[in-house]
């Protein structure tokens, strides 16, 4: 129980990988908590690569790491911008009301 | 190594407390706080397994950047008091269950994995070769990015010019009836045009036509 190992932190990332999808599926607000669940997923990736990395001696896992920041980083960017367009033409972000593509 | 635990535990019971907050809350704003204290305590987590670096660089491109980029974005729309229906409107009752069961599914498989993992101890023999070196995590890190992944390296830099040029020409809006500075037409401005030169007759004066 005191002895913290590698599994640890695999169960902590799968638990907040886990709740991210909740967040995506039970979402019924805004596009923006969609987003955010996205983030929490890459962070429960991110602590994947980094407790390997630590546990088995490889720094690829961090570094990898470095890259999947800088991708989040450009998706939110990118996804905030998508969603104020889309805000200026339609007024609404609520998940329920945008079906324009019928999906 | 009993400090280790207790610190694991307290940093993680946070980070999914505050999880489970951001995708509860009720208001947006509010989940981004909790966003941004999900995100402290999983670098503070980095930062004590001894990956220090990244931990420091997802405080300032989280916390700094993209988690006030979040709140500028839901200020901005000014959504944030939108209330949510999660478990009372009828229309969102059919997502519940398959969001709960399709979450769960994938959680114990994940955990089925990490099983696999943990049961399998040789694989750890090559332990701690990080930790025996002399130089610190950063300077380690920095040894094999510029030098093994500058390919990698540079077309993640590519991917921050596309997303920057991307999220300028999406929200790019021309307004009409707004006076601005046309350079093209400042520079390409000739003297015939600008400037005339006059005789002026003594006691006539000039009369100038606007």
């Amino acid at each position: 129980m005191t002895e913290i190992g590698l599994g640890h932190y695999l169960t902590l990332g799968a638990v907040i990988f886990s709740i991210g999808i909740i967040g995506i599926f039970l979402n019924r607000k805004n596009i923006i908590v969609i987003l955010m669940s996205i983030e929490l997923i890459l962070l429960a990736v991110n602590i994947n690569l980094v407790a390997f990395s630590i546990y088995l001696g490889d720094l690829a896992g961090q570094v990898f790491t470095l890259f999947i920041l800088t991708v989040a980083a450009a998706e939110a960017a990118i996804g905030l911008a998508i969603i104020v367009v889309y805000f200026r033409n339609s007024g609404t972000i609520r998940v329920e009301e945008i079906d324009k593509l019928k999906g | 190594m009993i400090a280790h635990a207790i610190f694991f535990y307290t940093f993680s019971i946070i980070a999914v407390v505050s999880a489970i907050m951001v995708t509860a809350s009720k208001n947006t704003v509010h989940s981004v706080f909790f966003l941004i204290l999900d995100f402290i305590s999983i670098s503070c987590l980095f930062i004590m397994i001894g990956a220090e670096f990244l931990g420091m660089i997802m405080l300032i491109v989280y916390v700094g950047a993209v988690a006030v980029l979040f709140l500028f974005v839901v200020m901005m729309l000014n959504v944030a008091q939108q209330k949510n229906q999660w478990f009372t409107g009828q229309a969102t009752s059919k997502h519940i269950p398959v969001g709960l069961i399709i979450s769960t599914l994938i959680f114990f498989e994940i955990i089925i994995v990490i099983g696999g993992w943990k049961y399998k101890p040789e694989i750890f023999d090559i332990n701690n070769s990080l930790a025996s070196t002399s130089v610190s995590n950063t300077h380690s890190l920095g040894q094999v990015l510029y030098t093994d992944y500058i390919h990698v390296f540079q077309i993640s830099g590519m991917i921050l010019l596309v997303a920057m040029v991307g999220a300028i020409v999406l929200t790019f809006r021309q307004r009409s009836g707004v006076k601005k500075q046309s350079y093209i037409k400042q520079i390409s401005r000739e003297r015939a045009e600008g400037v005339e030169v006059l005789e002026v007759q003594s006691n006539k004066g000039v009369k100038i036509d606007d």
